[in-house]
C-alpha cells in the first residue's frame, strides 16, 4: 500500500564538496504519524529535511512525498506541503494579520486568516508587528504560515528550540491538533522529551546515517538502560548507548 | 474562476502590498525617497534664481589719473543699470577676479586699461558694456541705435536642461536602491528561501517589487518638477501624459535593473558594491550634469543604450520640447528593452537562498 505513505525517502546522499552531509539515509513515514528526527549539531538533520522540501537536490537517492516525485509534481506537492525553516525571520515591520494573509494568498486552499489566528492562538496578538512578538509567537507565527495551505504534510525544522516551557506545550498542543485533524508531521528536534511526548517513532541520525529508528518506547527497552537522565530510560541513554555521545554536544 | 484564498488578495497583490507596508513603515526610506527631492528643488532655486541678467560686477582702481580721474568714471558707470561698481581692497584683485567677485578691474587713463580673464564670459560681456559706456561718455557718436527684439526662449536656461536630468537621476536612484536593499535584506533573513518553500511563483515576487516601486514615483517626479516651475519660472510644455509615461518606463527599467543587481548579493556591502558600479558610468556619462555630447563621437551610441541616457534625453524633449511620445520612440525602446531583459535576467539569476 504505497499511498500510504507521507514520506519515503531512499539512500539519500547530500555532499558539500568533500564532507558529506548526509550519507545514504532511508526512511518512510505512513500518513498520519508524526515523525521525529533526532541527533546532535551537524548530524544532518536539516539537510535532510531540505532535500526532502525541494530546496535542496540530493546528490543521490530517491524522495517521494504523498506518493509524488519533486521531478513530476513539483506545483502540486508546494501547496500540498507546509513547511517551516530553521532560521526564517519574517519581516518585522508586517503584522501578524498581513503575514498570515500574504502566505494565505499563495494556495489555493486553506483556512481562512481568522481561522489560522485562532488555531495558533495570536487573535488578541493580529494587528501587532512582528518584530514585538515574543520568540513563542512568533514561532506559533511561523507555523501558522506552514499552516495557510491546510497541507497533508508538515515539515518544522527545530520549532520548539529556544522556547520556555509554556510556549513549547502551547506549540505541542497546536501540533497534536494537526494531526487529530489527519496531518503527517516530519520534525527534527533536539528536545528528548519533546521527542518522547509528541512523535510516534523517531529515527536517531548521526554523521548523516540512521542509526536508529523505532518508536521510542521500543527504542528505550532496547537501548536505554536507564543510565543517564530520567531513571525510567530515556532517547538520551538509547542515543549513549548507541553512540557513545550524547545527543546535544555540551 | 476565483480562487479560495481564504479572504487574502491574490499573490502578486499580497506580495506588492508587503512590500508598500514595509517601505511606508520604514521613516528613514520615506523621508530619502520624499526629502530627496525637495532638497535638490530647494538647492537648484537658491542656485539658480529666477531674475533676468545680472548686472556685471566692475572695480574701479585707482590710475594715473589720481582720484579725481577714478571718482569721475566711477560716477559714469554708476548711471548705468547693468554695471555694479564693487570696491576692493588694495592688494585682493587677482584673488577677486579669480573667484567671481568681480568680472573687470577698469584702470582709469587714456586709453582705460581693462584687466580681467577673457576665458570668462561674463568677464567678456562687462569689457563690452564698459567699453561701450565709456567711450560713448569719450564722445563717441554712434551711427545707429540698434533696435532690441527681447526673446525669452522657453527652457533654454542651463537650470531648466538640468532639472530632468535630476529627475531622472532620482528616478534611478530610488529604484535601484530601494530594491537592491530590500531585497537583499530579505535575503539575508532567508525569507527568499522561505517563500521559495512555498507554491508562490517566482516572477509574482519579482513583478510585487517592481509594482510596489512604482507607486511612489508620482511625487518623485512631480515635486522637483513642481518646484521647477513654480520657484523657477521653468516651463513645462509636455504633457503630463507623455511625461507619466516616459517617467513610468524609466522607473521599470531601474526598477527591473535593481532587480538583477539584487539577484545574487548576500550582504548589503555586496549590494552597495554592484550599485555602485552599476550607477556610477551613468551619472558620468549619461548627460545629467553636462552635455554627453563632450564624449568622442565613437562613445556616443553606447551611451545612448545607457538607460539613464534615454530616460534623461527623453524626458528633456517631453518636458522642455512638449513634444508627444512619438518623438522619443528610440529612447522608450531602449528603456523597455532594459526592463525586459533586467526582469529575464533577474528571474534566472536569482539566488533565493
Ligand atoms: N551550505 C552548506 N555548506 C557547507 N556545509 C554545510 C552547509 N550546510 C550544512 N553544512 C554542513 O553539513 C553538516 C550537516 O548540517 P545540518 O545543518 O544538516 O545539521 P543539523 O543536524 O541540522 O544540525 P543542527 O542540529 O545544528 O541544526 C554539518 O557538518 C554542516 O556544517
Ligand atoms: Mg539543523
Amino acid at each position: 500500500m504505497n499511498n500510504g505513505w507521507a514520506v519515503r525517502c531512499e539512500r539519500l546522499v547530500k555532499r558539500y564538496g568533500d564532507l558529506v552531509a548526509v550519507n545514504g539515509l532511508s526512511f518512510a513515514v505512513p500518513r498520519g504519524e508524526c515523525f521525529g528526527l533526532l541527533g546532535p549539531n551537524g548530524a544532518g538533520k536539516t539537510t535532510t529535511i531540505e532535500v526532502l522540501e525541494g530546496l535542496l537536490a540530493p546528490d543521490d537517492g530517491l524522495v517521494e512525498l504523498l506518493g509524488l516525485t519533486w521531478a513530476s509534481h513539483e506545483r502540486e506537492l508546494r501547496q500540498r506541503l507546509g513547511i517551516q525553516l530553521q532560521e526564517t525571520q519574517l519581516s518585522e515591520k508586517l503584522t501578524v494579520r498581513e503575514t498570515l494573509r500574504l502566505f494565505r494568498s499563495f494556495y489555493t486552499r486553506g483556512p481562512s486568516v481568522d481561522d489560522l489566528l485562532a488555531r495558533v492562538d495570536l487573535t488578541s496578538k493580529d494587528a501587532s508587528w512582528v518584530g514585538k512578538l515574543s520568540g513563542g509567537q512568533k514561532q506559533r507565527l511561523s507555523v501558522a504560515c506552514a499552516l495557510a495551505g491546510d497541507p497533508d504534510l508538515l515539515f518544522l525544522d527545530e520549532p520548539t528550540t529556544g522556547l520556555d516551557p509554556q510556549s513549547r506545550r502551547q506549540l505541542w498542543d497546536l501540533l497534536r491538533a494537526y494531526q487529530a485533524g489527519g496531518g503527517t508531521i516530519l520534525l527534527t528536534t533536539h528536545y528528548m522529551d519533546e521527542a518522547q511526548l509528541l512523535c510516534d517513532r523517531v529515527a536517531i541520525v548521526d554523521r548523516g546515517r540512521v542509526i536508529a529508528i523505532d518508536t521510542p518506547a521500543a527504542l528505550i527497552a532496547a537501548h536505554g538502560a536507564p543510565r543517564v537522565v530520567a531513571p525510567e530510560g530515556s532517547l538520551e541513554d538509547v542515543f549513549v548507548a548507541l553512540t557513545g555521545r550524547h545527543l546535544r554536544e555540551e | 474562476m476565483a480562487v479560495d484564498r481564504g479572504g487574502a488578495h491574490g499573490p502578486l497583490v499580497e506580495l506588492t502590498l508587503a512590500r508598500l507596508r514595509q517601505f511606508v513603515r520604514e521613516p528613514e526610506a520615506i523621508f530619502w525617497t520624499f526629502a530627496f527631492p525637495i532638497l535638490m528643488a530647494v538647492a537648484m532655486t537658491v542656485a539658480f534664481p529666477n531674475r533676468a541678467a545680472a548686472p556685471v560686477r566692475v572695480v574701479v582702481a585707482d590710475g594715473d589719473g589720481g582720484p579725481d580721474a577714478a571718482a569721475a568714471m566711477r560716477r559714469a558707470l554708476t548711471a548705468t543699470p547693468a554695471i555694479t561698481l564693487r570696491t576692493l581692497a588694495p592688494g585682493a584683485e587677482a584673488r577677486a577676479l579669480r573667484e567671481g567677485e568681480v568680472h573687470l578691474i577698469v584702470v582709469p587713463g587714456t586709453p582705460p586699461t581693462y584687466r580681467y580673464d577673457p576665458s570668462r564670459d561674463e568677464s567678456r560681456v562687462a569689457r563690452l558694456v564698459v567699453d561701450d559706456v565709456l567711450q560713448r561718455g569719450a564722445g563717441r557718436s554712434d551711427p545707429w541705435q540698434a533696435r532690441d527684439e527681447t526673446l525669452q526662449v522657453p527652457g533654454s536656461r542651463y537650470v531648466d536642461w538640468l532639472l530632468p536630468g535630476l529627475i531622472g537621476m532620482t528616478i534611478m536612484g530610488t529604484g535601484m536602491w530601494g530594491l537592491g536593499f530590500s531585497i537583499t535584506q530579505a535575503r539575508m533573513q532567508h525569507l527568499l528561501k522561505r517563500f521559495l518553500a512555498s507554491p508562490m511563483q517566482r516572477r509574482d515576487y519579482l513583478a510585487a517589487q517592481l509594482l510596489a516601486r512604482m507607486v511612489f514615483l508620482a511625487p518623485e517626479v512631480a515635486i522637483p518638477l513642481g518646484f521647477g516651475v513654480i520657484a523657477l519660472g521653468m516651463p513645462v510644455h509636455g504633457s503630463v501624459a507623455a511625461i507619466t509615461v516616459v517617467s513610468a518606463a524609466g522607473a521599470l527599467a531601474f526598477g527591473a535593473i535593481g532587480l538583477l543587481a539584487a539577484s545574487r548579493a548576500r550582504t548589503i556591502e555586496g549590494i552597495s558594491g554592484v550599485l555602485n558600479v552599476v550607477m556610477l558610468p551613468m551619472w558620468m556619462l549619461s548627460g545629467v550634469f553636462f552635455s554627453s555630447a563632450n564624449y568622442p563621437a565613437a562613445a556616443q551610441p553606447a551611451i545612448r543604450l545607457l538607460p539613464l541616457t534615454a530616460l534623461v534625453d527623453a524626458l528633456r524633449v517631453v518636458v522642455l520640447d512638449g513634444s508627444g511620445l512619438g518623438a522619443v520612440v528610440p529612447e522608450l525602446a531602449v528603456l523597455v528593452a532594459w526592463t525586459v531583459f533586467g526582469f529575464a535576467a533577474a528571474l534566472r539569476l536569482f539566488r533565493w537562498r
